[in-house]
């Protein structure tokens, strides 16, 4: 756990950075901190290790203030994770990783070791163990400042913009990875980002801070869509924040999947006409995996790949209700697909039924809590 | 000027071009030496901390104005009657190919470590690096290629001013340039100037190779 116990940032001209911050990031979560630019979040994520000293307060450790650790055996024992990755541009990667094992006094080939299996377990082959940073994409140089900061095993992690960098695919793909990572190591994370969307998906915990380094609200991703504390928060966490807010209700108990009729490429239109409820019907390949519908009102002769409407959107069975909304919307038929895990069709749901889920949840989850 | 570097008179003696080669090369690596002993610790301790920036340009830009052949004859006037024996030459011969190798390896060495990625610099101090561990783990690591780069400038500079040694009467290669002139020996002044030359270039591929085994791959793209 660490802990900030009204901890104030005054700079010389007496422009105040941080005011006052008194949070707790829980052992073993990804506490997030998010605002505008000048906010204190960085700075605020700086004074943990001591690469800025606080003007007063104190931030603890599992209870030990950290001036009442030595400087450099409090820094070995966080992970530090910054936005350009930060390699060290003339060792290669998988030396890069072991520096951090190699600080806490792990013998070198131990070291070498430690880090090799470390480029797999964020997601990078073996073959880039002795490439040089330049050789890397930006993502990839993310994954192995990742690794670096994980090879020492420590116990806190802290993270300043790890995927702003990087374009937004990348982001994505990198984001999910990390959820999956922190999943298994469990580490206590505090990360800074000025992506509220960033801050939403990954947080566990969302502190959102406002210029003058004031902290506005600490709550749950829920919440802070829910029950803004106050304007600034409301503002911040956008506009759509009522949609947002479904991306965290469960789908699956609140609603019922149909049976959705598909047909293979190639079928004939009056076979397809059959097998459906209206006009449109969907397309599956041989895994069973949906992959278009199609308008058989204008449809002459049999499916081909060039037929399709690709415009719908897949809802996961272990989805939300942002995910099944946004493929009803989004699917010409009006009908949401639901796939399961290995991406095979499961069925259909209709926009109508995923309103009433809506209102129910909003009965249960939101009305029970205000 | 081939037939008078070939002709085996000039291979003996107390004129003899191998002795005039290591001459040369005896002065310019002492002033090297002291050069790298002054601009390197100069230089790294600039870069890491930042302080001094201005005071460091400024130095080197007054340095590189400075003519080399009006201070060696200053400086042998001023030390002549201090010292005796040869020693009132070659203080100041040295002197000013120290004052010439000291501002491309001061300056260089503050550039390369200035110009260290600051991420990576973060990186390693928020790892838990010490400030020396910083600049030695680092800094001068991925610096090196610019040091190694002021050092070859400063070679150069100083094998090919060495020739003033011998118009305050010391040895080395200018020997050739300055007896010709004094005997009208043109192809004794051009033997010299071309042995200069090729000493100069010689050095400078030995710096060039021993820089490429020891940079990092990771430096070089």
């Amino acid at each position: 756990m660490i802990t900030f116990k009204n901890v104030t940032k005054r700079y010389d001209n007496s422009t105040i950075a941080v005011d006052n911050l008194s949070l707790e990031a829980p052992k073993g979560k990804i506490t997030i901190f998010v605002g505008p630019s000048g906010c204190g979040k960085t700075t605020s994520l700086r004074m943990i290790n001591r690469l800025i000293t606080p003007s007063s307060g104190t931030i603890m450790l599992d209870g030990q203030p950290t001036e009442a650790i030595d400087l450099a055996r409090l820094r070995r024992k966080i992970g530090y994770v910054i936005q350009h990755a930060g390699l060290f541009p003339h060792l290669t990667v998988v030396q890069n990783i072991a520096t951090t094992a190699r600080l806490i006094g792990i013998a070198k080939k131990q070291a070498l070791g430690i880090a090799s299996e470390l480029i797999e377990r964020v997601g990078l082959d073996r073959t880039f163990a002795n490439r040089y940073p330049w050789q890397l994409s930006g993502g990839q140089q993310q994954r192995v400042g990742v690794a670096r900061a994980l090879a020492s095993d420590p116990e806190f992690m802290l993270m300043d913009e790890p995927f702003s960098a990087v374009d937004p695919v990348v982001r994505h793909q990198l984001q999910e990875e990390f959820l999956r990572l922190q999943r298994d190591i469990g580490k206590t994370i505090i990360m800074v980002t000025h992506d509220i969307d960033e801050a939403l998906k990954l947080g566990d915990q969302v502190a959102v801070l406002r210029t003058g380094g004031i902290l506005a609200q600490i709550a749950s991703p829920q919440e802070l869509l829910s029950k803004p504390a106050d304007a600034f928060v409301a503002d911040f966490v956008g506009r759509d924040r009522g949609y947002r807010y479904l991306g965290f209700v469960d789908a699956t108990s609140s609603l019922a999947v149909a049976a959705e009729p598909a047909a293979p490429l190639g079928t004939e239109p009056s076979t397809a006409r059959a097998l459906t409820r209206d006009r449109w019907i969907l397309v599956t390949n041989a895994a069973a995996q949906p992959m278009g519908w199609v308008d058989l009102d204008q449809q002459t002769g049999p499916i081909r790949e060039s037929d399709l409407n690709l415009s719908g959107t897949l809802a996961s069975q272990s989805g939300n209700l942002r995910q099944v909304l946004d493929a009803a919307l989004s699917a010409p038929s009006g009908r949401g697909v639901i796939v399961g895990t290995s991406g095979a069709l499961l069925g259909s749901v209709r926009l109508a039924e995923i309103v009433t889920a809506i209102e129910s949840a909003k009965a249960v989850g939101m009305g029970a809590r205000s | 000027m081939i037939s008078w570097i070939t002709n085996p008179q000039h291979w003996t003696g107390s004129d003899a071009i191998p002795l005039l080669i290591g001459q040369h090369l005896a002065y310019s690596a002492v002033a090297l030496a002291i050069a790298v002993l002054i601009g390197f610790p100069i230089g790294l301790y600039v870069g890491h901390t930042r302080r001094g920036v201005v005071m460091v340009a400024g130095t080197a830009n007054a340095l590189r104005a400075l003519p080399s052949l009006g201070l060696i004859v200053l400086l042998v006037i001023l030390f002549g009657p201090v010292f005796a024996s040869d020693l009132a030459f070659l203080i100041p011969c040295v002197i000013v190919l120290v004052l010439l190798a000291v501002p491309p390896i001061m300056t260089n060495t503050y550039a390369g470590i200035a110009a260290v990625d600051p991420a990576a610099v973060d990186a390693a101090r928020g790892m838990g690096y010490s400030s020396l561990g910083v600049l030695l783990h680092v800094e001068l690591p991925c610096a090196l290629p610019l040091i190694f780069s002021g050092l070859r400038s400063a070679t150069l500079q100083v094998i090919s001013t060495a020739t003033i040694a011998a118009y305050v009467s010391l040895g080395g290669l200018g020997r050739l340039i300055i007896d010709g002139l004094a005997q009208r020996d043109y192809f004794e002044m051009v033997a010299g100037a071309v042995l200069v030359g090729a000493l100069t270039l010689v050095v400078d591929l030995l710096i060039a190779l021993a820089s490429r085994f020891t940079l990092s791959r990771g430096l070089m793209r």
